[in-house]
């Protein structure tokens, strides 16, 4: 038993459930002859989040990670599809956005543009559980209490304007802002991207107690794959506005199934001198979301395309243990021929280093 | 021919004690405080730290990039022999691009926007020699191809916006690589990329490095990237080079107990899930108003008052292998690697 439903004690259930999710932004300008062509930054997307996961999120710029981020916090709304929070459609009379925004909060990347300049950190933290209706002298309280919860002790930093805070403290403070109206869930989009290292590594610390304690849920964007690994208890993993992987932690990281998985995880160095990569696991920029190419949106990069893959669109298929992948060789009676199939990708080629 | 023992080519870059601080209104930053650093030919070394660490600042240094109103540099500074900080302007716009060349993190803010990149490499190429826009035109052309950008001649007569983030920054290597510089200086060249992108540039960087005997300085913030393709390592904490080795040497035994701490703080994949990582508690020194001793030693396990009292020399633990350490035989022993 590994140790994804620790803490829960329960069996798991889904907090969230997006189903069929879409957001397509249209081009103003259009090419004459063709119809309105639009980007498909998030084109279909369906995913369970238990209560009390780690969720991990991860592909390259521009799959649609922090799009979906922000459909699912309803700042921008969905063409089609929808979010089911705790059994409510999100948006519906039953789940109206404010009373879904007291259950769900966000953490950005950039620390510095989510803080208003204007304000002193405790009137930021304060800020929502107000609105929210708690008195101001209730809510100062809690924001005290919350900044002494983050490390940051409120007698110092209470009164500070953001730009009088480090990188670092100030992702504290957003945190601290985050948890202020006590959510379920909280969006992590590149929470820890722009932080050094050593720092990042007390972030991430920090969300793992505070995880424990209040029984929260996390939805963890990020294109640092060892970030993810260390902290999810299960992955997606997005490609060009569609989820091509999703299961455990362990599985996709250990035994991915999708060729792009097993290409972006092999574009991690090593850190190991003795184990310098040789070839570059995946050639060319991800391609355009405005025009993806037919079929499986990844068969130009792929290393075990077939013909059939530029024709048919392969669906998430499970492959057992929670574990799904779209692609058609995983899918039986694809027309995907294993026969000439030479098992996946070559081995990875190492290159000895010279040390004169 | 013995040739290795001949000091036949001076080299590449050497620093020797280079300071340079910065006057802010009401304080001095000092961000780099005396670093030695010495690049020989054809030779890779990775510059690694944390945002503040005086990384960037150094390599800026080198090509006198930093605004001279505001900015005291010292000690000593040389590129191919040749003194860099008594430079006249004329003679650093020469060195600029023909002897030195830079690439930055972000190729949208160092390319001109409102140039196509082929002329930005065409005008490079003839503000150093005498040539015609032709013959400018068909090594740009050369340039592009050696970078491996696809359609490359459709490439040129683009502008850096209409490029993604991996052909700006091949187009941005190829620019800096348009005269035959021997010494390239990269400051983060992949950091704002994706994993996929960034693997193939420092294989790229690394290819060309080895094809064209470039001699490399690579700034960057990400050990693993460094380990990619550096030969040596130095690694800086509040601008000073505190541990520096050949690659293999530093990675598996690291004797600063900085250097130790960001090799363990980085090692999230290896970890058990649910266990702690570890952390170097509190920040990064106040570069306005340094500690007369070790930097680190407020943030360090092993500090001791001899730490707080004197700057720590640095001495050779083994061949060519500095720390800045008074500790190192103690870090050497608990170092787990």
């Amino acid at each position: 038993m590994s140790a994804t439903m620790a803490g829960t004690g329960n069996l798991p259930r889904p907090l969230m459930r997006v189903r069929n999710l879409m957001k397509h932004f249209p081009l103003r300008r259009r090419a004459i002859g063709l119809g309105r062509s639009s980007v498909r930054a998030v084109d279909g997307i369906s995913f369970d989040v238990m209560k009390g996961e780690t969720l991990g999120v991860v592909g390259e710029s521009g799959c649609g990670k922090s799009t979906m981020a922000r459909v699912l916090m309803q700042l921008i709304r969905q063409d089609s599809g929808e979010v089911v929070f705790d059994g409510r459609t999100v948006g519906d009379r039953t789940l109206p956005l404010q009373a879904f925004r007291r259950q769900a909060q966000m953490v950005f990347q950039d620390s510095y543009a989510s803080l208003n300049p204007r304000m002193t950190i405790e009137d930021s933290i304060a800020f929502g559980p107000i609105v929210h209706g708690t008195t101001p002298a209730k809510a100062l309280d809690r924001s005290h209490a919350l900044l002494a919860r983050v490390g940051l002790a409120p007698a110092r930093f209470a009164g500070r304007y953001p730009h009088e805070l480090s990188g670092g403290q100030r992702q504290r403070v957003n945190i601290a802002r985050a948890l202020a109206v006590e959510p379920q869930l909280v969006i992590l989009d590149e929470a820890v991207s722009a932080l050094d290292k050593s720092v990042e590594a007390q972030v991430l610390n920090l969300l793992e107690d505070l995880k424990r304690e209040l029984a929260l849920t996390y939805l963890f964007i990020s294109h640092d794959l060892n970030v993810v690994r260390y902290l999810c208890d299960r992955v997606i993993v997005m490609y060009l506005g569609q989820v091509v992987e999703i299961g455990p932690a362990a599985e996709v990281f250990d035994s991915p199934r999708h060729p792009y998985t097993k290409a972006l995880l092999r574009s991690v160095p090593s850190g190991d001198p003795l184990r310098r990569l040789d070839a570059p696991p995946l050639s060319g920029d991800p391609p355009n979301p405005i025009e993806p190419p037919s079929g499986c949106r990844f068969h130009p990069r792929c290393v075990v395309a077939q013909p059939v893959c530029s024709r048919a669109v392969p669906s998430l298929t499970d492959c057992g243990d929670r574990h799904a992948v779209a692609c058609l060789r995983w899918q039986s009676g694809s027309g995907y021929s294993p026969a000439s199939d030479i098992g996946g990708l070559p081995p990875i080629r190492t290159v000895e280093v010279s040390h004169a | 021919m013995p040739d290795a023992n001949l000091p036949l080519s001076p080299p590449a870059v050497m620093l020797r004690d280079l300071h340079v601080s910065f006057t802010m209104p009401g304080k001095q930053i000092n961000a780099v405080n005396g670093v030695d650093l010495l690049l020989r030919q054809g030779e890779v070394v990775a510059l690694i730290g944390e945002s503040g660490s005086g990384k960037s600042v150094t390599l800026r240094a080198i090509m006198r990039l930093l605004d001279e109103r505001g900015t005291c540099m010292s000690g000593t500074l040389s590129v191919n022999g040749k003194d860099v900080l008594g430079m006249s302007s004329r003679a650093l716009a020469a060195m600029r691009g023909k002897d030195v060349a830079m690439v930055f993190q972000e190729p949208l803010l160092a390319l001109d926007p409102a140039y196509t990149i082929g002329n930005q490499i065409a005008e490079t190429i003839r503000r150093h020699e005498r040539i015609t826009a032709r013959d400018a035109a068909a090594r740009a052309l050369a340039l592009f191809e050696k970078v491996c950008i696809p359609s490359p001649q459709r490439r040129l007569a683009a502008y850096p916006h209409e490029l993604s983030g991996g052909m700006r920054q091949r187009a941005m290597i190829a620019l800096a690589l348009a005269c035959h510089p021997k010494v390239l200086l990269a400051d983060e060249p992949t950091t704002a990329l994706d994993a996929t992108v960034q693997i193939q540039i420092l294989l790229l960087l690394r290819e060309l490095q080895r094809d064209l005997g470039l001699s490399v300085i690579f700034v960057t913030h990400d050990i693993a990237a460094a380990v990619e393709v550096a030969d040596r390592i130095a690694v800086m904490y509040a601008g000073r080079i505190v541990e520096e080795g050949s690659t293999r040497a530093l990675i598996s035994a690291p004797r600063h107990p900085y250097t130790i701490a960001l090799l363990n703080s980085r090692r999230h994949a290896a970890e058990q899930r649910g266990t702690r990582l570890e952390t170097i508690g509190g920040a990064p020194p106040d570069l306005a108003a340094l500690p007369p001793g070790c930097a680190f030693a407020a943030r360090c396990s092993r500090a001791t008052d001899d730490c707080r009292a004197a700057q720590p020399l640095a001495f050779d633990v083994e061949p060519d292998h500095r720390v800045r350490c008074i500790h190192t035989g103690m870090t050497a022993a608990t170092a787990r690697i």
